[in-house]
């Protein structure tokens, strides 16, 4: 029997077993497919999107490819007049494209910690046990089901000036005494649109926020309780800080989709320049104006913005680059 | 059916060395039981043997044939699970019978071996029945019966009663052997933490620590000729009683170890050690006195029937003659003669 | 600079009145939901006073969260001036506006888009990420880390970014103005989001579960369609819902890819709605379309409810 061993211990040195190299080879297959699809929707249309920045292209060139190398112009370019003075070309250097950053952040920044802070509020009452929770739990779903076209609308109906019944509202109430042009008027339009998106997106924020409560393990409230400490104490001192993980990443996946808002404000409001984002700027160039080179340049700032909170988001979350679990 | 040979098996996870060099032979139709601490490598030895993991170096033989690069199915053998891993979605009948169905046996030759396998498990009448469904017991009585099904060279079991509870454990452990002396002629391999079961099982313990062999032999083996300190403390219970300084310089050698029972209590002046009793154990059939008699830990004492003697009590103590166990500095038991006695 | 400084200093005295607001109404609030626990027990007027409290702050919760769809209901149901007369009760139950709609070919055309849309994006997404999400889940292989990382960050990729690339794909492809290039671009989103949903699942199966069929001679392929599969369809029902909802609502895809009314889809039908003239925006039939769109939504986000939060969840907190 000992006959047939050919004891050679450098052969199996770091060979796999048909087992790991049968896995590898599934798993190189499972993958493949995904990977080409994702290469051709997301990278290679990045990719190009990237070229046009540095191209003169528009709308026509798409078809004929005739557009050229502009290297850095779409950015930013001067040209020296005659008078001496220099005169800045580029989106870097357009009043416009820095009005709808603003606005963009402005967006982010207020709705973001609007719907975190309601968020948190009603993931709290959710967290209470009560009778008829699910019913709350089911009605606050009903936003976040609502398309946001479809929302936009609503409202866009409910904020009418002349018919709305917000204004019928606060018109009994006596907080104002004339019909207000909510979407219309320059500086009311982004509390509009606010407060459409606010409305649409804190349940999904509670959802999260909830999810996090929920980890929480009870009995850690029951012996604070015990020992007699105050409930603000408590929330302080143990729920908000195990509560932290949860609440970051949840607020870094509602800023990266803030920053790209488009679908809310395009339809909610006459895009003025009290509202214009970023996305719809970039929009406009490319499809109104036709001008690709200068609306890639908008949406390669946009995506170099929203890549800088995704790296954020990663060393916020923590997320495990071994793609083992976390415990 | 098969003899299982182990050439220098290491394994490594990146820098971490498990498994650090293992030769082994374990004989056709034997039952082997992997036995130690947690952490020393007993299931991921287990695991290599199966083919779940790849071996890093050296080479594993069944039956004279190289199968480190087999795949599990291909091996002839089969595995019960800690958490009876049973397909939660497919009745019990169908759980033994996937083995058979992916290897495209006939429906008449799987309906015969699925109810053969039941019968010897007493699970006929649960054949229709979803995991779910059953007990703990039950589950891992089909966990089991699946394995038999398969028919194989080599029986794996990865602490198959580490979920139960007592008294279901001795039950299983009952059958497990009833199933060993069934079936003489499949190795079967077991790991377990647990001694008492590593005993009561085995035809051969292998005794693992830190990725390493530390002794192979039959029960009464490691029991009686332990070759380490370690295996000393590890076989037996209570722990074995362990001397150090100049308890153990008096026998010539740097740790001297006595069991339980092989202490007597003796009018004073026979007494090899004397000290003052600190606590009884009493468990009905024997009795535990903690004797310190000035060394590190207090000396136990197994004695037949209930504890007569109460605590406080000074007594002497005397090891039976030869059942003293010597262990130079290193652990390894001194061969010389014992000179002072 | 200036500008920057005064955009910063507004906006941060702005965020500090309101935190301090919302933190005066949400922490003795907070305060009432912690005592509410043992609420029977307590008698006291204080007890009373934040149970009745914390009742109205729920009231307000499911008022605010269902008005507005309850007010659209109300409105897609009058018609004529009784439309433009602010009313908090039904006053009628004409369905003229439903009629309107639906009797719109361009609408009912847009819906079967919306459908035919949605329903394949999913299905292709679900079916090429069963197995990706196996081999992310279960497969120690280099690089996997980063792989999944990469996934994670195209599900946030902003649309606009990719907007002129994929323009020339489509137009390249010769599937401009066909819901093609609306099935083709929505993959950008829903794959990467059914892989990693889906991966979060597959990864807490058991693994003994899988060793079991490995011993029993399952290769990976039969591990996927004969052991996990059947675990895993709650999972993927949960994740093709969350999918078909974002291919549902996708709007600037929609908007950039389809140019005749029949090609549309649901959201770019209703956010083009309009009326004989400029002026007149059609509230009513608006208000119709909106029902009618969100009334299957409502009615499988409340039915799978439990699921979806389970979904979203897998999505985000556990990153």
């Amino acid at each position: 029997m000992t006959t047939t061993i050919s004891a050679n211990p450098e052969r199996s040195r770091g060979r796999e077993t048909s087992l790991q190299s049968q896995r590898a080879r599934a798993a190189f297959w499972f993958l493949a497919p995904m990977l080409v699809m994702l290469f051709f929707v997301a990278a290679w249309p990045l990719f190009r999107s990237i070229m046009f920045s540095f191209t003169d292209a528009e709308a026509n060139d798409i078809f004929t490819g005739g557009s050229e190398w502009v290297g850095f112009d779409n950015y930013l370019s001067w040209r020296v007049r005659d008078d001496g003075s220099i005169r800045w070309r580029g989106v870097l250097a357009d009043a416009d494209w820095w009005n709808a950053v603003w606005n963009t952040i402005r967006f982010a920044f207020m709705s973001v910690a609007l719907e975190t802070v309601l968020g948190l509020l009603v993931a709290l009452v959710l967290n209470a046990e009560f009778k008829g929770r699910g019913l709350v739990r089911a009605a606050i779903l009903i936003p976040w089901a609502i398309p946001t076209i479809v929302s936009a609308r609503m409202w866009g109906w409910m904020l009418n000036d002349q018919f709305g019944i917000i204004n019928d509202m606060l018109l009994t109430v006596g907080f104002i005494d004339s019909p207000i042009a909510w979407t219309a008027r320059a500086d009311t339009a982004m509390i509009a649109v606010l407060m459409v998106d606010v409305w649409k997106t804190t349940p999904f924020m509670a959802l999260l926020i909830l999810a996090g409560l929920q980890m929480i393990p009870r009995d850690m409230y029951e012996s604070a309780k015990i020992d007699g400490i105050h409930p603000m104490k408590v929330f302080f001192r143990v729920t908000l800080p195990l509560l932290k993980p949860a609440l970051m990443v949840a607020v870094i996946f509602r800023v990266l989709d803030a920053l790209r808002i488009f679908d809310l404000i395009y339809v909610l409001t006459p895009q003025s320049e009290a509202t214009v984002t970023m996305s719809i700027l970039s929009y406009r160039e490319l499809q109104q104006f036709g001008d690709y080179g200068e609306g890639s340049a908008q949406s390669t700032l946009l995506f170099l913005i929203i890549a800088l909170f995704v790296l954020l988001y990663i060393w916020l979350g923590r997320v495990d680059l071994s793609g083992e679990r976390s415990k | 059916m098969a003899n299982i040979q182990l050439r220098n098996v290491t394994k490594t996870y990146g820098a971490v060395n498990v498994i650090k060099g293992i030769d082994l032979e374990i004989k056709r139709g034997e039952f082997m039981v992997f036995v130690g601490p947690s952490g020393c490598g007993k299931s991921t030895l287990l695991r290599l043997i199966s083919g779940l993991e790849s071996i890093t170096t050296g080479d594993l033989y069944f039956d004279g044939e190289r199968v480190n690069n087999v795949i599990p199915s291909k091996r002839g053998i089969a595995m019960v699970f800690q958490s009876y891993a049973l397909y939660p979605h497919m009745t019990v009948y169908d759980n033994m019978a996937f083995g058979m169905k992916l290897g495209g046996s006939s429906k008449a030759d799987m309906e015969a071996r699925v109810r053969r396998a039941a019968g010897m498990l007493q699970i006929d009448h649960l054949l229709d029945r979803l995991p779910r469904q059953l007990s703990g017991g039950q589950r891992q009585r089909v966990a089991i019966g699946r394995a038999i099904v398969r028919d194989p060279r080599v029986f794996l079991f990865d602490e198959p009663l580490s979920n139960l509870d007592a008294a279901l454990r001795v039950q299983t452990r009952l059958e497990i052997a009833k199933l060993h002396h069934d079936m003489r002629d499949v190795t079967m391999i077991y790991v377990t933490h647990d001694q008492v079961e590593a005993m009561t099982l085995a035809d051969r313990i292998c005794v693992l620590r830190d990725g390493k062999v530390e002794q192979v032999g039959t029960p009464t083996e490691l029991y009686d000729r332990p070759n380490s300190v370690f295996v000393a403390g590890f076989i037996g219970s209570p722990k074995m009683n362990f001397l150090e300084g100049n308890f153990a310089e008096a026998h010539g050698c740097a740790t001297l170890g006595i069991r339980s029972e092989h202490i007597d209590i003796v009018p004073e002046g026979q007494e090899m050690w004397q000290g003052r009793v600190v606590h009884t154990e009493d468990l009905g059939s024997d009795n535990y006195l903690f004797v310190d008699v000035g060394s590190g830990e207090p000396l136990i004492v197994r004695q037949p029937g209930k504890a007569t003697i109460p605590e406080g009590t000074v007594v002497s103590l005397l090891p039976r003659p030869g059942m003293l166990h010597r262990f130079d500095a290193a652990g390894r038991p001194v061969q010389m003669p014992i000179a002072a006695q | 600079m200036i500008d920057l400084l005064t955009f910063l200093f507004w906006n941060l005295l702005y965020f500090a009145a309101f935190v301090g607001i919302t933190l005066a109404v949400v922490f003795p609030f907070y305060y009432a939901v912690l005592s509410s626990a043992d609420r029977s027990g307590e008698r006291t007027a204080s007890g009373v006073f934040w149970n009745i409290v914390f009742w109205i702050v729920v009231a307000l919760i499911v008022l605010i969260a269902i008005f507005p769809f309850y007010y659209a209901v109300l409105s897609s149901l009058e018609t004529g001036t009784q439309l433009f007369i602010p009313n908090y009760l039904p006053q009628s139950l004409n369905p003229a506006n439903y009629e309107a709609v639906l009797t719109r070919p361009s609408f009912v055309s847009s819906i079967v888009n919306s459908v035919f849309v949605a329903t394949v994006t999913v299905v292709a997404a679900l079916f090429l990420a069963v197995t990706a999400s196996y081999a992310l889940a279960r497969v120690r292989f280099r690089g996997r880390g980063l792989l999944l990382l990469t996934i994670l960050a195209v599900s946030m990729f902003p649309q606009i970014a990719v907007l002129s690339g994929l323009f020339e794909l489509v137009n390249w492809l010769g599937i401009y103005n066909t819901p093609w290039a609306l099935i083709l671009s929505y993959t950008i989103f829903t794959l990467p989001f059914t892989v990693w949903v889906l991966t979060t699942f597959m990864r807490d199966l058991p693994v003994e579960i899988e060793e079991a069929a490995i011993v029993d001679g399952a290769s990976p392929w039969v591990v996927i369609s004969k052991v996990f599969l059947p675990l895993l369809w709650p999972a993927l029902v949960t994740t093709g819902l969350l999918a078909f909802i974002g291919a549902w609502n996708e709007f600037l895809f929609a908007l950039t890819f389809t140019i005749t009314e029949t090609r549309r889809t649901v959201p770019v039908a209703i956010a083009l709605l309009s009326g004989a003239s400029q002026q007149e925006i059609p509230w009513g039939p608006i208000m119709a379309a909106s029902v009618i769109v969100t009334v299957p939504l409502i009615a499988l986000v409340l039915i799978f409810q439990r699921k979806i939060v389970a979904g979203l969840t897998a999505g985000g907190v556990k990153g």
